[in-house]
């Protein structure tokens, strides 16, 4: 308990450069996951009415998944560079794979019979996407962006490591240093913040109608 | 400061960089096998154990699998961090922490293969005069098994990078090169590690989505096997 | 032989499911409880095998309370059938049907042999059907198998919960025909809910019927049919009583004796031309065994005011609509 009161201090101590630090993360995960919804819905929608967009997007998806994440931010450094954007993207591009899975089995997953009255009624396909696939898949489709942003907080740890700030800068820094206040004063706001994102779309995510967590097995099938 | 660019002309500096440390790569990828293994060999049975447990309750159910779940948001250098001051440094760490994480997908897809079941053979099982221990092994756990395998699947790719990341703490593994890369600016040695780690984690999910493949295949489900399944039924049979 | 006596079952929620029933199963005999849902119809059965256990009264299995036995062996010699099948998706159709004889420690050969010629009782060849999955099957077949897993053991009494109501008429008139034609031929004792009574009066040869919580009437379907004992009853059985009263008859128990100058003539191809009124006229003739509503049906399209019956290549009787009409006599008021 000592650790986590003296990490407390530190934070106090060091309140202005934590701010600067937690500014700092919060613009890569924000600005890395607009970006990736950005891409990662179109994409999907492109996905789901053109089978080998599809094939592509889903086989490319699956692979990349299975990377891990520190393989990501350390490939940007020889073919990107160091700093903020380069930082970004490689986090951008992480953060897509979990919108893109989920959007489109999502969409795909609306039962047929659905689909069929509505096209009955005379939608065009264009129409039934909108107005009927997309908001029946919204909660999906925002488990997969809070998926996303949860890790997207813990890999912008590591976008330190190529230069691009945050709250990695005092858990790196004092791991190496073994200054376990800096440490904590690093870690436990950033454990906060992704638990507390977790729970904001766990919450939009129920308001939308979307399943409890607790009966929602993790796939494996594909 | 301008980074370098692995271009085809500079793939003599690749080979040059595997042969030279060919035995220290393959030495970090058995250390790193190792660490995985380790951890999900203590992770299965616990979050097994757990995910049977709470079909008893479910209440007990709603909060373990929360509380599993906060276990997985909170970022792994965070984890480490927070670590450290009970553990220390080096392999402990990392496998406390690949434990933690792996105990979302494992007890989740245990308890929701356990439980989703359908109501009418667990009745007529009941009826037939199996016990609780008897429907759970003969009829719950057959029929979890896959999605069990689905979960370990899930868990073990998170652990691979997961891992890689603790050699910041000094577990050793793959991610030694990773780091030193970025710190010495080396691009060989930053691609080949991260080629590596890449392949080893599709090597385990292609292993784990082989052997969940089998358990559904046994129960009768109707599936595309992959190549490999195809080729184990063929010996088994 | 199962016996209810004063059997009270509250559930832990306040609700009385069933109040004071009190009732005998003789062995070998098919039971029919039947009402509308949520009548304690179910219950009932449960309370046979333990799955639910009485809140007051005694239910005794040939002569013991069973109580006293314990649930898992008393399960195991108690087959059980319901509507949804409950079959083990992920075993194959044999080890489906092998479950209790395996749980029993039978030997795998007999088990092979016993899953063998219940298939075959059950018209689904082995060959076919033994290494199929449940999920291949069509609601009939996988209904079958459900019923074969249930006689798998041999049990002395077989618990049946809407078995066929899932299943789309026809298939469902095919497997109560086959089950009653294996029901002959075995000395099981049967308990068969259902809440459709045009199926308890084909299947049973006791039916109980029941309003809320308890048994309103117990009897034959005949003396049922004959008197029904309240409205609730009378109202059950449906204004269509008269014929579900020849439907439940035999041609042979309301035939007159007389022949009525029919004849069998010798040479016939086939039983329509066997048959000859004095006229010289082809009358396709009625067996002892079709029932009275079949006759009914017949005559109606018949130009006759009278149908020959035939037993043995021998005109045995007639039946006219006043036959028809003497069977009903205790029906209608």
């Amino acid at each position: 308990m000592s650790e986590i009161v003296s990490g407390f201090e530190y934070l106090i101590d060091n309140f202005d450069e934590f701010l600067t630090l937690l500014q700092q993360h919060i613009a890569l995960v924000l600005v890395s996951e607009l970006a990736a919804i950005a891409v990662a819905i179109p994409a999907s929608i492109l996905a789901v009415r053109n089978a080998r967009a599809r094939r592509v997007v889903l086989g490319v998806g699956n692979v990349a998944q299975t990377i891990p994440t520190l393989a990501i931010i350390a490939l940007v450094f020889p073919l990107i560079g160091i700093g903020f954007w380069p930082s970004v993207i490689g986090l951008w591009a992480y953060a897509i794979l979990p919108i893109i899975t989920n959007t489109i089995s999502g969409i795909e997953n609306v039962s047929d019979d659905t689909v069929e009255a509505a096209r009955g009624m005379g939608m065009t396909d264009w129409e039934v996407l909108r107005k009927i696939q997309v908001p029946l898949a919204l909660p999906v489709i925002f488990a997969g962006i809070r998926t996303s942003i949860v890790l997207n907080v813990g890999t912008a740890y590591l976008a330190f490591f190529i230069g691009g700030g945050g709250l990695g800068l005092w858990v790196v820094g004092g791991i190496q240093l073994y200054n376990m206040p800096q440490v904590l004063a690093g870690a436990i706001p950033g454990a906060l913040l992704a638990i507390g994102a977790d729970l904001v779309f766990a919450r939009i995510q129920r308001r939308l109608g979307g399943e409890s967590d607790v009966n929602n097995p993790t796939a494996g099938a594909a | 400061m301008t980074s370098p660019t692995p271009v085809p002309g500079q793939l003599a500096s690749y080979w040059e960089f595997i042969l030279e440390n060919f035995s220290q790569l393959v030495v970090a990828t058995l250390e790193h096998a190792e660490i995985i293994t380790i951890s999900i060999a203590l992770a299965v049975p616990i979050g097994v154990g757990l995910g049977v447990l709470i079909t008893f309750d479910e209440r007990l159910a709603t909060v373990v699998i929360w509380l599993a779940g906060v276990m997985m948001t909170i970022p792994s250098i965070a984890m480490f961090g927070l670590l450290i001051p009970f553990v220390g440094i080096g392999a402990e760490p990392v496998i406390v922490a690949l434990v933690l994480y792996s105990q979302l997908p494992v007890i989740r897809n245990t308890y929701v293969g356990l439980t989703d079941i359908d109501p009418a053979a667990l009745e007529a099982g009941r009826a037939m005069g199996m016990t609780r221990v008897q429907l759970l092994r003969k009829v719950q756990i057959p029929k979890a098994l896959p999605v069990i395998m689905a979960g370990v699947r899930n868990s073990v790719v998170i652990l691979i990078g997961i891992a890689a990341i603790g050699a910041f703490i000094g577990a050793g593994g793959l991610g030694t090169f990773i780091f030193d890369g970025i710190a010495r600016a080396n691009v060989p040695m930053i691609v080949v590690a991260t080629i590596i780690l890449s392949v080893l984690a599709l090597a385990f999910d292609y292993a784990f989505k082989v052997s969940e493949q089998v358990f559904r295949l046994k129960n009768g489900e109707q599936i595309e096997p992959s190549r490999l399944t195809r080729l184990i039924q063929r010996v088994r049979a | 032989m199962i016996t209810f006596e004063n059997v009270t079952k509250q559930y832990e929620d306040g609700t009385v499911a069933i109040e004071e029933i009190s009732f005998t199963v003789e062995r070998g005999t098919t039971t029919v409880l039947v009402g509308p849902s949520g009548c304690g119809k179910t219950t009932t059965m449960k309370l046979v095998n333990r799955l639910e256990d009485p809140t007051e009264g005694t239910v005794y299995r040939d002569g013991d309370p069973i109580s006293e036995f314990d649930p898992i062996e008393l399960r195991r010699e108690t087959g059980y059938v319901i509507q949804e099948i409950g079959l083990f998706d992920h075993m194959t159709v044999a080890d489906n049907i092998a479950t209790v004889p395996r749980l029993n420690d039978w030997d795998e050969a007999d088990i092979d042999a016993r899953v063998d010629e219940l298939l075959e009782l059950m018209d689904l060849p082995p060959e076919t059907y033994r290494e199929q999955y449940p999920t291949e099957l069509s609601g009939g077949q996988r209904q079958r198998v459900g019923v074969a897993r249930a006689f798998a053991s041999d049990p002395d009494v077989i618990l049946m919960d809407e078995p066929f109501g899932a299943l789309d008429p026809i298939t469902r008139e095919n497997l109560q025909n086959e089950f009653l034609d294996i029901q002959s031929k075995l000395d099981t004792t049967i308990l068969f809910v259902t809440h459709s009574i045009d199926e308890a009066l084909k299947m049973g040869d006791r039916i109980a019927i029941f309003d809320v919580g308890e048994i309103v009437q117990y009897d034959t379907p005949q003396a049922i049919l004959n008197d029904p004992k309240t409205a609730f009853v009378e109202d059950f059985i449906g204004s269509d009583r008269p014929l579900k009263k020849l439907k439940v008859t035999n041609v042979k128990d309301v035939m007159s004796p007389t022949t009525d100058g029919f004849a069998t003539t010798s040479g016939a191809n086939s039983a329509a031309e066997m048959v000859q009124s004095d006229g010289g006229e082809s009358v396709t003739p009625l067996t002892p065994t079709d029932t009275a509503l079949s006759a009914l049906s017949r005559l109606v399209e018949s130009d006759h005011g009278r149908l020959p019956v035939v037993d043995d290549d021998r005109v045995v009787g007639t039946v006219s609509d006043e036959d028809l009409r003497q069977c009903n006599r205790g029906v209608q008021q």
